[in-house]
C-alpha cells in the first residue's frame, strides 16, 4: 500500500489513504455540505459516480471539480462552496 | 508523430467494456478503453487503489497482456467528426481520439425519485454510498438506512456490513409476493440463486422490509432521520446516511448524440450488438438493464463482431439469451409501485441543479416547456438525475441530447469545434 496522502480542505489538514477520492477527504474533514445550490441549500454527493455534479468543489483554484471522481494528490488545496 | 487510430475504441471500462476489449484485442486489432473513472472496473467492479474485485482480475490481466490501452479519468463530451471523440480530463485537459469501430459500454446510473428532504447532504444513492465508501469514505459505526428497489440494495447492505456500518434496515418497495416469484424464477439460473442466498445469509441481523419505502428525509443542514412507510404504518428512523436508489437506468447520452436508434429499454442493437449507426456497437446496460452476466456476454459479442469475428461471436449467444431471461424476471419483480409517484410534494425539488420544484413543472406539457419556463434539466447534470425521475412521475421522455454531453471548459469547446475529420 502506498503512503497516506495529506491535503487541506477549507484550510483544515486531512490525511487519507492513498487512492482515496477528494470526496472522502471532504467528508473526513467534517464537511457534509460540499456546495450551495442556486437557491442556497447545502448539498453533498448523491450518485458517487460523476453523474449528478452535487459533489462539486474547488481544487487548487479550479472550480466545479467533481470530488467523487478525482483521487487526492499530496498537497492539494480543496475548498467547498458551502 | 502520426495520430493513433484505434481499430476498436471502447467507451466504458465496466464488465461489458472490458469483455469487449479483451475479445477485440485477441483478434490483433489495436484497442483502447476510455473511462470517466480513474480506475477500470465500472461501478460493479469499482475498487480502491491497488485492489480489484475478484470478477475483474482475469479480464484486467487479459487486457494488460493484450496491450489494451486505458484512457482513464476522461469523459467524452462531444463527437466533433465521424470517427472522432472529444474528451476532457482533470489532468490532461481536452484531447481527441480516433477510431474505426466504436463500442459503447457506458453502463447505467441509479434512478433517484424525489421526496421531501432528498436533497439533504448524506441522502445518497444506494450504489452512490457504496461508490463513495469504495473511494475511501469511512462508514464504520455509521447508522445506515438502505432504501429503494432492486438487488443492488442487498449488495450495498453486504458491503456496508463488511465495512462496519450499522445497517438499520433495508426498505424494498417491491411487495413480498413479487420477490417470491422472482426467487422462484431464479431456479433457472442456479449460479444467481446461490449468489442471492449467499447475500441474504450474510445479512442475518439486518431487517429486510418488503413493501416499504421512504416518504421523507429530515435534518437541519444534513440528514438526521428518514420517515418510512409500510402498509398503514409510518415511522421515523434516525440515521447518518440514507442510501436510496430505485433501480438503474442506462446512460444513453453518448449513444443518442451519435444518432443511435433507441428501443423501449435502451439502444436498439442487432444480433451482433451493432446499433443503427454503422461501426457503432453497444453492449451491457445501455441496451437494457440486465446485470453482470448479460453485460459480459454482450461485451464479448460486440468485441468479437467489431474485430470481424462474427462466427466466434455466435458462441456467446446462448449466454446472452440466458441473461436476458434473468433481466426480464428482474424487471417484473422490482417494478416500481404507483405510490412512489406521490412522494414528491408541490414544494419538493425535482431538478437539483436548477432548484426547480414539482409545482413549477406541473403546469408544463412536456420537457420543452419545462426547460423554457423553469430551466428544469438544464444544469450541469443535463437531466441525468431529474430526467428518469420526471419520466416516472410525468411520463415525459428526454427528447434531445446536444453537445457538450458534460460541462466542459471554454478552451475544450473551442478546440473541439476546430477539429477536422
Amino acid at each position: 500500500m502506498a503512503d497516506p496522502v495529506t491535503i487541506t480542505v477549507n484550510g483544515r489538514s486531512v490525511t487519507v489513504e492513498s487512492g482515496a477520492m477528494v470526496s472522502t477527504a471532504v467528508a473526513v474533514a467534517g464537511f457534509a455540505a460540499f456546495r450551495r445550490s442556486v437557491t442556497g441549500e447545502p448539498r453533498g454527493p448523491l450518485c458517487g459516480m460523476g453523474i449528478c455534479f452535487e459533489c462539486r468543489v474547488t481544487i487548487d483554484s479550479r472550480q466545479h471539480c467533481r470530488s467523487c471522481q478525482i483521487p487526492c494528490v499530496e498537497g492539494m488545496e480543496v475548498h467547498t462552496d458551502a | 508523430m502520426p495520430e493513433t487510430v484505434y481499430g476498436v475504441l471502447i467507451v466504458g471500462a465496466g464488465p461489458a467494456g472490458l469483455a469487449a476489449a479483451c475479445r477485440a484485442a485477441e483478434s490483433g486489432v489495436r484497442v483502447a478503453v476510455v473511462d470517466d473513472n480513474p480506475r477500470p472496473g465500472g461501478q460493479i467492479w469499482r475498487s480502491g487503489e491497488g485492489k480489484f474485485a475478484a470478477g475483474a482480475v482475469a479480464w484486467l490481466a487479459t487486457a494488460e497482456r493484450l496491450k489494451v490501452g486505458f484512457i482513464a479519468g476522461a469523459r467524452v463530451f462531444a463527437a466533433p467528426a465521424p470517427g472522432r471523440l472529444a474528451l476532457e480530463s482533470f489532468s490532461k485537459g481536452e484531447f481527441e481520439v480516433s477510431y474505426r469501430n466504436l463500442i459503447l459500454a457506458t453502463g447505467a446510473r441509479e434512478r433517484f425519485l424525489p421526496f421531501p428532504g432528498w436533497t439533504l447532504p448524506n441522502v445518497m444513492g444506494a450504489g452512490g454510498l457504496q461508490a463513495l465508501a469504495k473511494g475511501g469514505l469511512p462508514v464504520e459505526g455509521k447508522r445506515v438506512v438502505i432504501a429503494g428497489s432492486g438487488p443492488l440494495l442487498l449488495a450495498v447492505a453486504k458491503y456496508m456490513k463488511e465495512h462496519g456500518a450499522d445497517v438499520r434496515l433495508i426498505a424494498e418497495q417491491a411487495p413480498r409476493a413479487a420477490l417470491n416469484r422472482f426467487v422462484f424464477s431464479l431456479a433457472m439460473h442456479p449460479e444467481k440463486f446461490i449468489q442471492a442466498i449467499g447475500l441474504r445469509a450474510q445479512l442475518l441481523g439486518v431487517r429486510y422490509l418488503t413493501g416499504c419505502w421512504p416518504v421523507a428525509a429530515g435534518g437541519k443542514d444534513k440528514l438526521e432521520s428518514v420517515t418510512l412507510r409500510r402498509g398503514s404504518k409510518t415511522w421515523s428512523e434516525p440515521c447518518d446516511y440514507l442510501a436510496c436508489g430505485f433501480g438503474l437506468v442506462p446512460n444513453l447520452e453518448l449513444a443518442a448524440l451519435l444518432g443511435c436508434r433507441m428501443s423501449a429499454t435502451g439502444v436498439e442493437v442487432d444480433e451482433y450488438q451493432l446499433s443503427s449507426v454503422p461501426g457503432v456497437y453497444c453492449a451491457g446496460e445501455i441496451t437494457g438493464i440486465g446485470g453482470l452476466e448479460l453485460s459480459l456476454a454482450e461485451g464479448e459479442i460486440a468485441g468479437l463482431a467489431a474485430a470481424g469475428r462474427v462466427e466466434t461471436a455466435h458462441t456467446r449467444f446462448h449466454a446472452r439469451e440466458s441473461g436476458r431471461h434473468f433481466a426480464t424476471a428482474l424487471d417484473h419483480a422490482f417494478a416500481l409501485r404507483a405510490e412512489l409517484r406521490s412522494l414528491a410534494q408541490p414544494e419538493t425539488l425535482v431538478c437539483r441543479c436548477e432548484d426547480v420544484t414539482l409545482a413549477r413543472i406541473q403546469s408544463c406539457r412536456g420537457w420543452r416547456e419545462a426547460k423554457l419556463h423553469t430551466r428544469c434539466g438544464m444544469g450541469p447534470c443535463q437531466a441525468r438525475v431529474c430526467g428518469p425521475a420526471i419520466e416516472f412521475l410525468r411520463g415525459w421522455k428526454v427528447e434531445s441530447v446536444r453537445p457538450p454531453l458534460f460541462p466542459a471548459s471554454v478552451e475544450s469547446l473551442i478546440k473541439a469545434s476546430r477539429s477536422t475529420p
